[in-house]
């Protein structure tokens, strides 16, 4: 992997004003998954959006761990039943008049 | 620009205490923030009100002056002033041909007018985190006809006022949503931009009916060419195409054209079919010579 679409754990925690410990229990609860170079800890640069929305989750809304993992869960559900709707409802568009 | 009311924003009466507003404000962010709401603008809209309101009602200052000021809004002394302000306003011009683009951007904060001729500028919403490294995803939607999208094309975009050029793949689906990686809001302290996400709303705008990658149409056929069969040249989205009528075809029958539906997409050269369902038209006005050789017909029968 290519170090310049990663960011390191510290860097991270640092703009983003979050305790690496949070981050470390992330990765305890399979959130989202770090990468280990020599000794040095990183994110993917691909996975920050994910790591911002659990962020905003945990501090906006005081949802825990196990919450934002039900809510990603679900999230992701919704967004298959979302896709599966449209093409039904494109399918669907043969038998308008 | 009207007057908003933040009680009722909030859902709460007008003698609400602090930790009323407080709990409702939560309740309500919790239902309406757009984490929990994916791909729903009405959520972004919703979670900014009810941020907006947030703002003013547990801050007793602004709470005072909005309880004051607030239900004569119509005739004071503000209202001339904001009347004047939207004046000036500056008024958006969109960029690409029935493009609309929205900054993915509910955590700016951009709060209503009626809420910035009152307590000045927009303000960054207590209720979101700013942005801090990567760039702010943008949602946009574009509308094009059928037709458009028979053929892979490229199209510059302006969105947020950066013109980007991007092929758009033939065979795009109604609703279908597409992500283009880094054309987001640009990153800041050297993080990575944002995405752009595009929403097709595809029109169409030919005489078939499309149901995936398929075609369907009805065909009228003349009683004759029914009966004795025939050849039948039709319009596709790609040529013309010669029917083989068979002989005593029913009504309703329906026959399919191999590859003369619609492209597939992110497969090049891959067509659907094209289906073609036959509507047997009765000949009306008969003659009296025709009448008299249907009775002879029906007689042989």
């Amino acid at each position: 992997m290519n170090t310049k679409d990663l960011i390191p754990i510290e860097q991270f925690c640092k703009i983003y004003e979050i305790e690496f410990s949070f981050i470390s229990s992330l990765n305890d609860f399979g959130l989202i998954e770090l990468i280990y170079i020599d000794k040095d800890e990183f994110i993917e640069l691909e996975k920050i959006q994910e790591v911002e929305r659990i962020i905003r989750l945990h501090n906006e809304l005081g949802v825990n761990l196990e919450g934002i993992d039900i809510i990603t869960n679900l999230i992701e559900k919704i967004d298959n039943l979302q896709k599966r709707l449209h093409s039904v409802q494109n399918q669907l568009d043969i038998y308008k008049d | 620009m009207s007057f908003i009311d933040y009680y009722k924003v909030l859902e709460i009466p007008k003698t609400a205490s602090e930790k009323d507003i407080k709990k409702a404000y939560r309740k309500l962010a919790r239902k309406h923030h757009p984490d929990v709401n994916t791909n729903d603008e009405n959520a972004k809209l919703k979670f900014q009100q009810i941020n907006e309101a947030n703002e003013v009602l547990s801050d007793p200052e602004k709470r005072k002056k909005y309880d004051k000021y607030g239900k004569d809004w119509e005739h004071g002394e503000a209202y001339e002033k904001a009347r004047q302000q939207q004046q000036q306003q500056y008024q958006y011009s969109g960029g690409g041909q029935q493009f609309s683009g929205s900054g993915g951007s509910y955590s700016e904060g951009d709060f209503s007018d009626f809420f910035e001729s009152m307590f000045g500028g927009a303000r960054q919403s207590s209720g979101r985190s700013q942005q801090k490294y990567r760039g702010q995803d943008i949602n946009a939607t574009l509308q094009l006809n059928l037709t458009d999208v028979l053929k892979a094309q490229k199209q510059t975009l302006t969105v947020n006022g950066k013109k980007i050029r991007l092929t758009i793949p033939a065979g795009v689906e109604n609703n279908q949503t597409i992500k283009i990686k880094n054309h987001g809001g640009k990153g800041v302290n050297g993080g990575p931009n944002g995405d752009l996400y595009i929403t097709f709303h595809i029109i169409n705008n030919t005489k078939f009916k499309r149901g995936g990658k398929n075609l369907y149409i009805i065909v009228e056929l003349d009683l004759y060419t029914a009966i004795l069969g025939g050849d039948k040249t039709i319009d596709t989205l790609n040529g013309k195409v010669k029917l083989k009528i068979k002989p005593e075809t029913q009504n309703n029958t329906k026959v399919k054209v191999k590859g003369k539906g619609f492209p597939v997409y992110k497969k090049a050269d891959e067509y659907g079919d094209l289906y073609i369902t036959y509507h047997i038209k009765m000949p009306t006005n008969l003659t009296s010579k025709e009448k008299e050789l249907f009775n002879e017909l029906s007689k042989l029968r």
